[in-house]
């Protein structure tokens, strides 16, 4: 489980440093979103590992896991997409203001729709 | 001559029940806001505001004022940060008694006087006159609390507030580019002093063991034994000189002078710039006594005294002249503190009151003048004593004073001056430079008075003044009437007037009663008095052998100026930041990604390899099971789908999603409910947002990178997956120690809550969710500001060039979203409230609440949407974001820390017991939040997407 876990933050972090680096705004966003999953999850796992033992108290349970990064993470869920709706408005506003889509700085004729 | 009983025993006491010092300071604040509030109706109103608050804060303050006489001190202490040593605690002795007079004394003066001085003729007050006393007062208050102060801390933040309330009142002409730059330099000057005053009050703080100055002034042997002494006396110094515009930090004030003329008599002449000397006297028991003491504050005082009169005496604008002869007075003063005598400091009391006297007056008439005269050049103003002859008379009694002509107060504090420094030459092989460098000043003193009095009402006519002037009305001239009337009745009757205040701000610096002074217009033939009929002759030639003294001055410029050193150093900082900026920052995200990743590696890789332990822990590992590994290997295939078809933007979109619904998976299995439902829900509102923007985003992404470049990149992105996934890996393997234990164990007793994760958010961290709904709110305004005005151009056709369809939205979605709507914001509430004990909660519920209503959105358009609910998100923010506060506020009143939850156990049939908790309150905040920062953002975006094309309306075929 543990190498699936690593495998899943491994991808999903590679993917997104790819489209982080391509030169238009919407791979950007794309790359953005795949890293904030691994963020989240790589958050999330700083909890370690658990399978069926979520943290809501019972008489029956022996054990929980651990409840902290839950409730980190849990935030950081909807700040981050408070920051990807900031992103996705300010390549937008790029759009409007420099008439494309770059962000690799060289400025560049918008193609015709 | 006079000679005083010595007061009796000190006794300190503490008023622990009476707080009228802290209530001083507070009045010229809340006067602050209320002259701002009272602007609205009419000018003329704040100055009565302004005069009144002031005479407020006088009035609290008389109950006090006559204990210092009788040998009392008062402390009044209130805890403020016990961990850190501070304490808001407020002093009152013989020092701050003379400060405050000073302070509401003369800032009462300003007041009345800035009443007639902006405004065009006596009944029309400019317009501006309510910010003007707003900031004023925040001035004098900030000033009365580092008088006040008795914690050094305390008294720093005063003392920046001075520097910051001073900002604006230099730039109170914000329009002229003068008064801007004068007010930033005056900013970074006393700025940085203030850091340097904040490094220096720590090690001190250190040193005596208490920020209190009681405790401080009680330990001057210690602290000077202290090998940290020096360096703390430097930056302590440091925020002194850069105050009190101390050479080689003089160079702010004749900038500064572009504030009003008001501003400078009570700033620069009277208040702020004698915050560092005040300093200086506060910390003169425990400063002083040693050779560093000597050597820093008397090579800075002698300097600034020679510097400034030297300067003075060649500046043509009027306020220059008396900017210049400020440094130098205050230099002089400096200068007494340095030699380092209960004598000299003495001395520097009385010249600081008889300064604030003529140098206030002498602003007052400066502003006078330049105010009938439309003018400040003098050049251009002579002869004036035709014009306004009383007027005249006061400037021309000032000045005597300021020049130290007998039967006027500056004549007294001059002569001990040179009494002391005259005393000082005996010690020293050399010492006789000093007495000869202060009379050079004392000439140079004599000879920039006689120019402000020869060349301005005397020296033939006017020239082309742009007004013909004229006496001022009665009130304008008042103030300057009142302060000319204590430099004479001081000057005349020294022992009736200043003698017992003196001693007994004397006996607060000393922190022992002073030795015998007398103070005296006649001491018989002395030294002092050769040197003031030297220094009176003295300036009487030089003046009469200007000329080829301006001439030298002329070539002279530049040499010695160090706002030049000032800007240089500025440029070059600037000029070394926009260097380094511009080579990171060449407008490209990518460079910077780049940048940021290979650090990043690098950083962790050089940890790594460095601590040498193994990649593997030794925590015990879960196995397997097949469906976790199909899972996993359909949420790589999703992204690398997305990966590879990243420029089919729509197909890319859509494969995104199911990867985020497979993250979600992943918190379903490792027992993480509530992610799970937050993950699921901002999946629909991101994918949703997306959507929309992708409208107006480019339809087509063509293959920008080159071969070689996107090799490098995909070498970085695989280089950085597997440090992610190692680092994952390695975390994962090793056992850990968790704190959780707490929150799972008090979760049920102390919150009231079953599900753990909800009430670590709204009960044990509720502070820090608190702060996060504020950046929630913050960046869903920000995107509201950022979308208003923001217009771009629809799509007329799609990715294959055909036409737009403008088909209206299928109507049997639409009916069924509308069944929906009720059903999804049940199930909304039922989330809220139980999520305190099951997997839910505010954040969750208000995404379902936003999904269900963006539903509305997609299924039945703006318009059909709008008519039914407001698109005004702004209240629902901010009343969120009350609840949440008010919550928190609430236990402070019923007096518990902040955040505290109460609860009671509820049972409510059908939906089963739930805790009805304080906490649920703060959730409702939670809620609102979400619900209007997600709707605000979705709207606005769709609101332009109806501005951008208005084209199905046009084409459609009239109903």
């Amino acid at each position: 489980m543990e190498a699936l876990m690593s495998l899943i933050v491994g991808v999903l972090t590679a993917a997104g440093v790819y489209l982080m680096l391509r030169a238009r705004t919407f791979p950007v966003v794309l790359g953005l979103t795949l890293l904030t999953y691994a963020v989240n999850l790589f958050l999330f796992a700083s909890g370690r590992l658990t399978v069926g033992a979520p943290p809501i108290i019972r008489e029956s349970a022996t054990h929980y896991t651990d409840p902290l990064p839950q409730a980190l993470v849990l935030t950081a869920i909807v700040i981050s997409f408070a920051m990807t709706a900031f992103v996705i408005m300010l390549s937008l506003k790029a759009r409007a203001e420099l008439g494309n889509d770059h962000v690799d700085g060289r400025p560049s004729q918008e193609e015709a729709p | 001559m006079v000679s005083l009983c010595p007061p009796r025993n000190r006794v300190f006491i503490t008023e622990r029940n009476r707080m009228n010092l802290p209530l001083v300071v507070l009045a010229p604040f809340v006067g602050a806001i209320l002259t701002a509030w009272a602007a609205r109706f009419g000018a003329r109103r704040t100055a009565w505001v302004a005069g009144g608050m002031t005479l407020l804060a006088l009035a609290m303050l008389a109950p006090s004022m006559a204990a210092p006489f009788q040998g009392e001190l008062i402390i009044q202490r209130w805890s403020w940060i016990p961990q850190a040593g501070v304490e808001l605690a407020f002093r009152f002795d013989g020092l701050s008694l003379l400060f405050t007079t000073m302070i509401l004394g003369i800032g009462l003066l300003v007041i009345l006087y800035a009443r007639y001085y902006l405004s065009d003729d006596a009944e029309n007050p400019k317009p501006g006159m309510g910010r003007f006393y707003a900031y004023l007062l925040l001035f004098m208050g900030s000033m009365l609390g580092v008088v006040l102060s008795e914690n050094l801390i305390v008294l720093l933040i005063f003392w920046e507030m001075t520097s910051l309330s001073s900002f604006l009142l230099i730039s109170y002409s914000y329009q002229d580019k003068e008064a801007r730059q004068g007010a930033r330099m005056a900013l970074t000057v006393t700025g940085l002093g203030g850091l340097a005053l904040l490094g220096g009050f720590i090690l001190l703080g250190e040193m005596a063991g208490s920020y209190d100055l009681s405790a401080i002034l009680a330990q001057g042997d210690v602290i000077r034994a202290d090998p940290l002494y020096t360096p703390m006396l430097v930056l302590i110094l440091i925020g002194a000189f850069t105050k009190s515009a101390q050479f080689p930090f003089h160079f702010w004030l004749p900038r500064a002078m572009a504030a009003p003329t008001p501003v400078s008599a009570y700033l620069h002449s009277a208040t702020l710039v004698k915050a560092g000397i005040f300093l200086l006297a506060r910390l003169f028991p425990v400063l002083s006594g040693t050779a560093e003491w000597n050597w820093l504050v008397i090579g800075a005082g002698l300097s600034t005294l020679l510097v400034g009169a030297w300067f003075a005496l060649f500046k043509h604008d009027l306020k220059g002249l008396l900017a210049y002869s400020t440094i130098s007075h205050l230099g002089l003063i400096t200068l007494l503190f340095g030699l380092g005598t209960p004598l000299a400091a003495v001395a520097g009391l009385f010249h600081i009151i008889n300064h604030a006297t003529f140098k206030a007056s002498l602003f007052m008439a400066a502003g006078i003048i330049d105010h009938e005269c439309g003018t400040r050049d003098m050049r251009r103003i002579n002869g004036l004593w035709k014009f306004m002859p009383y007027t005249a008379t006061l400037a021309m009694v000032a000045a005597a004073s300021m020049a130290g002509v007998p039967l006027f107060n500056g004549f007294l504090s001059k002569e001990m001056f040179f009494a002391e420094t005259a005393d000082f030459f005996l010690d020293f092989n050399w010492g006789w430079m000093l007495p000869a460098l202060v009379a050079l000043a004392g000439v140079l003193a004599v000879a920039y008075s006689l120019r402000f009095i020869h060349d301005v009402f005397f020296n033939g006519d006017p020239v082309n003044l742009p007004k013909t002037p004229h006496e001022p009305p009665f009130w304008m001239k008042l103030p300057g009437e009142i302060l000319v009337g204590i430099c004479v009745l001081v000057g005349l009757f020294p022992a009736m007037t200043v003698a017992w205040p003196l001693r007994v701000a004397a006996t607060s610096v000393l922190q022992a009663p002073p030795p015998r002074f007398d103070i005296a217009i006649w001491h018989g033939l002395n030294i002092p008095l050769l040197m003031s009929v030297i220094a009176l002759l003295g300036g009487l030639l030089v003046y009469a052998a200007r000329r080829p003294l301006f001439r030298l001055a002329e070539r002279l410029q530049g040499v010695l100026d160090a706002g030049a050193a000032y800007a240089w150093t500025l440029g070059g900082i600037i000029g070394f930041a926009r260097a380094v900026t511009q080579t990171l920052d060449r407008g490209s995200l990518q460079r910077l990604v780049v940048i940021f990743v290979v650090s990043v590696i690098a950083i962790g890789l050089a940890g790594a390899l460095g601590s040498g332990s193994p990649l593997t822990g030794s925590r015990a590992l879960l196995a397997a099971d097949p469906v976790s590994i199909a899972m996993t290997l359909a949420l790589i295939a999703a992204t690398l789908a997305t990966l590879m078809l990243h420029r089919k933007r729509l197909a890319a979109l859509v494969i995104i999603g199911a990867a985020g619904l497979l993250v979600t998976l992943v918190f379903v299995k490792f027992s993480a409910p509530d992610l799970a439902l937050t993950q699921l829900s901002v999946e629909v509102v991101t994918i949703v947002l997306l959507l929309l923007a992708l409208y107006f985003l480019p339809q087509h992404s063509p293959a920008e990178s080159s071969r070689p470049r996107r090799l490098r990149d995909t070498a970085l992105a695989l280089l950085a997956g597997g440090s992610a996934g190692a680092l994952t890996w390695a975390m994962l393997t090793r056992p850990h120690a968790p704190i959780s234990s707490f929150f799972l164990d008090n979760s049920v007793p102390g919150g009231g809550g079953t599900n753990v994760v909800n009430v670590i958010l709204v009960d044990f961290r509720g502070y820090d969710t608190l702060g996060e709904i504020s950046v929630l709110a913050l960046a869903g305004l920000g995107i509201y500001a950022m979308l208003k005005d923001l217009e771009l151009p629809g799509l007329k056709c799609d990715s294959r060039g055909g036409p737009w369809n403008w088909d209206s939205h299928p109507s049997i979605m639409a009916a069924l979203t509308r069944l929906l709507l009720p059903l999804a914001l049940l199930v909304s509430v039922f989330i809220f409230l139980r999520g305190h004990n099951q997997p839910g909660g505010g954040f969750i519920a208000g995404l379902i609440t936003a999904v269900a209503l963006i539903m509305q959105y997609l299924a039945n358009g703006v318009a059909w949407t709008h008519e039914r609910m407001s698109s005004n998100m702004h209240p629902l923010i901010g009343v969120g974001l009350l609840i949440a506060t008010l919550t928190g506020l609430t236990s402070i009143a019923l007096g518990y820390p902040f955040l505290t939850s109460a609860f009671t156990h509820v049972h409510w049939p059908v939906v089963g017991d739930f805790e009805l908790a304080s906490a649920l309150a703060f959730d409702l905040g939670v809620f609102a939040v979400v619900v209007g920062a997600t709707l605000l953002i979705l709207i606005h975006l769709g609101l332009m997407h109806d501005a951008s094309h208005p084209g199905p309306e046009l084409q459609e075929e009239p109903r």
